[in-house]
């Protein structure tokens, strides 16, 4: 058995390894897209802040570890799939052979229409390439501006302001990481980067990034401009599943999989940030987080292995430190229809608490500025914990939380 | 045999030796707030419950680590932090469902109950015998273990 995977990420590694013990003795090629070892994009801010130096990044530390579960780690990119011959073509213009694929290629960073993203001096911070070039312009006292306040422009604006550059941010939505945060809380974070010398400009478009002097000149619809040595563009990622085309394979935002991780083509399994699979709130979606990415990997390995095991399907959360500000987000944090809110907030001290209840079980949860125990919220919201007598505490006091957990979980 | 940490709330009276203990081993200092283990006092019942780490098999912690930081030692069964390599991204503060990974922002690091090596702290200072280190297959853990894998995030980890 040939077990081929294309792409080298935390889904992608966290599947080879899992392959490697379910079914040992079989052949695992590990397809990586990029000149660097198996690594985390997610490191990559902590690499410009000087915590770790670029083999901190790499997914796994101990050398030799691939080839120790018989792993075939392969340099190459995947340029299409032939469904009927089994093979996966590459841009090299190799091909590669399988019995069971994995897709696992991720995502990539949105370029927006915008004229001047051409020029020198304007990267996205995706790859570890893109981290070399921004280590070279983000020097201290350096003008940067970052386009896109989102969950990774937001992890990104951390790092910088650590180098000591002077930040300006535009974020074209009306407040920061909208997609994450609800109106109280992203106004709050905007505020707490302002108290912190950022520039921070929502609602505001970047339409042109102009050259002047010799220098960047970034020029926004709110009639303000920016010089810059540095524009670091986060403006959203896509789905890497461009080279699927011709095969038939249902995709919408992602590659569609069912909740054994497969594909619409047979054979064919996807994984991570390219796979648009089963949400634990219902229906399909892509959940391009660390946490769904080496779920995904491990579901899909144990069903490719023949270990039938159906995924109950992905929690969207996330956790970020916006310049010392932590928040955290959790399934259905927005709430709407249908759900009751519990809210608690100190404006002054940049502390907020939301709890969102269908009935008497967590659905989803909000908070700014707390690091304890935030897990239980992930705990309560997936094991539809039904809270009883604890909701209405809840609904008076949501700090009380991990108290209301520990009683379930003694209970 | 592996041991585990064995608690048994009806015998906690809220003392908070153990939080003691644990700080002052794990962090230099006498201070509760910095205690990998909680004591949670359910004050309308009289009631007091010592909470840390299960050191579970799913070790959602660990998976979900994107830098290898969390590692399994495989002499205590304890899931451990190395500072060196956590970058302090909190990932696996939200991925654990039973909140027992915490974020130091005095360190940038997350810490965790790592059962002091094998010797944990917390149940040497225990007056009550409410926190025993024990024979892993005789624990009340099982209790909280099977409460978890009723869960469908449970389910999903046990495969």
């Amino acid at each position: 058995m040939t077990y081929v995977i294309i792409g080298a990420g935390p889904a992608g590694v966290v599947a080879a390894e899992t392959l490697a013990k379910t079914d040992p003795g079989s052949d695992i090629v590990l397809l990586g897209g990029e000149g660097d070892p198996p690594y985390s994009r997610m490191a990559i801010p902590y690499v410009l802040t000087g915590i770790i130096d670029h083999g901190g990044t790499h997914l796994r530390k101990t050398a030799g570890h691939y080839d120790a579960l018989g792993i075939t780690y392969r340099q190459g990119r995947a340029a299409g799939i032939d469904v009927k011959g089994r093979k996966v073509a590459l841009e090299d213009g190799g091909a590669q052979a399988y019995d069971t694929l994995l897709i696992a290629t991720g995502a990539s960073p949105i370029k927006p229409p915008v004229p001047g993203l051409d020029r020198p001096g304007v990267h996205h911070c995706w790859t570890l390439d893109d981290c070399r070039e921004i280590e070279k312009l983000a020097q201290k006292g350096a003008e940067v501006v970052l386009m896109g306040a989102g969950f990774i422009g937001c992890i990104i604006l951390e790092a910088l302001v650590e180098r000591g550059v002077k930040l300006t941010v535009v974020e074209a939505l009306d407040r920061m990481v909208p997609r994450m945060m609800n109106e109280t809380a992203g106004t709050l974070i905007k505020d707490w980067c302002q108290a912190k010398g950022i520039k921070v400009h929502t609602s505001t478009k970047v339409t042109e990034v102009a050259e002047k002097d010799g220098r960047l000149a970034v020029v926004m619809d709110n009639g303000e401009a920016a010089a810059a040595d540095l524009v670091v563009v986060a403006a959203g990622v896509k789905s890497n599943i461009g080279f699927i085309d011709g095969t038939g394979m249902k995709a919408e935002q992602g590659i569609l999989v069912d909740e054994f991780l497969r594909t619409s083509v047979d054979g064919i399994y996807a994984a991570g940030d390219c796979a648009q699979g089963p949400d634990f709130g219902g229906g399909f979606n892509v959940h391009a987080i660390q946490p769904t990415s080496t779920e995904h990997g491990r579901f899909a390995a144990l069903n490719m292995a023949g270990k039938v095991t159906p995924y109950k399907g992905s929690l969207q959360m996330n956790v970020l430190d916006t310049a010392g500000l932590i928040s955290t987000s959790f399934g259905d944090w927005e709430g709407g229809k249908g759900t009751e809110s519990a809210e608690a907030l100190d404006r002054d001290r940049f502390k907020y608490l939301r709890l969102n209840f269908k009935d008497d079980v967590l659905v989803g949860a909000l908070s700014l500025g707390r690091t304890d125990h935030m897990g239980v919220l992930r705990g309560l919201i997936q094991n539809r914990t039904p809270l009883g007598l604890w909701k209405a505490r809840l609904m008076d006091d949501p700090h009380r939380i991990m108290e209301a957990y520990v009683a379930h979980a003694y209970a | 045999m592996l041991k585990a940490l064995n608690i048994d709330p009806g015998k906690c009276t809220g003392c908070l030796q153990c939080e003691l203990a644990c700080s002052f081993e794990n962090e230099g200092v006498f201070n509760p707030s910095k205690s990998r283990i909680k004591v949670f006092n359910f004050h309308d019942q009289g009631r007091f419950v010592p909470y840390t780490c299960t050191q579970c098999d799913e070790a959602w912690c660990m998976h979900a680590c994107p830098v290898d930081a969390i590692s399994l030692n495989k002499l205590t069964g304890a899931k451990e932090v190395n500072d060196n390599l956590c970058v302090g991204c909190k990932v696996c503060t939200i991925a654990c469902p039973f909140g027992t990974v915490n974020y130091n922002s005095a360190t940038g690091k997350v810490i965790k109950c790592d059962l002091c090596g094998g010797d944990p702290e917390c149940a040497k200072a225990c007056p009550t015998d409410a926190i025993t280190y024990v024979d892993a297959d005789w624990t009340g853990l099982d209790k909280m273990r099977k409460w978890a894998s009723k869960t469908d995030a449970g389910q999903q980890a046990a495969h």
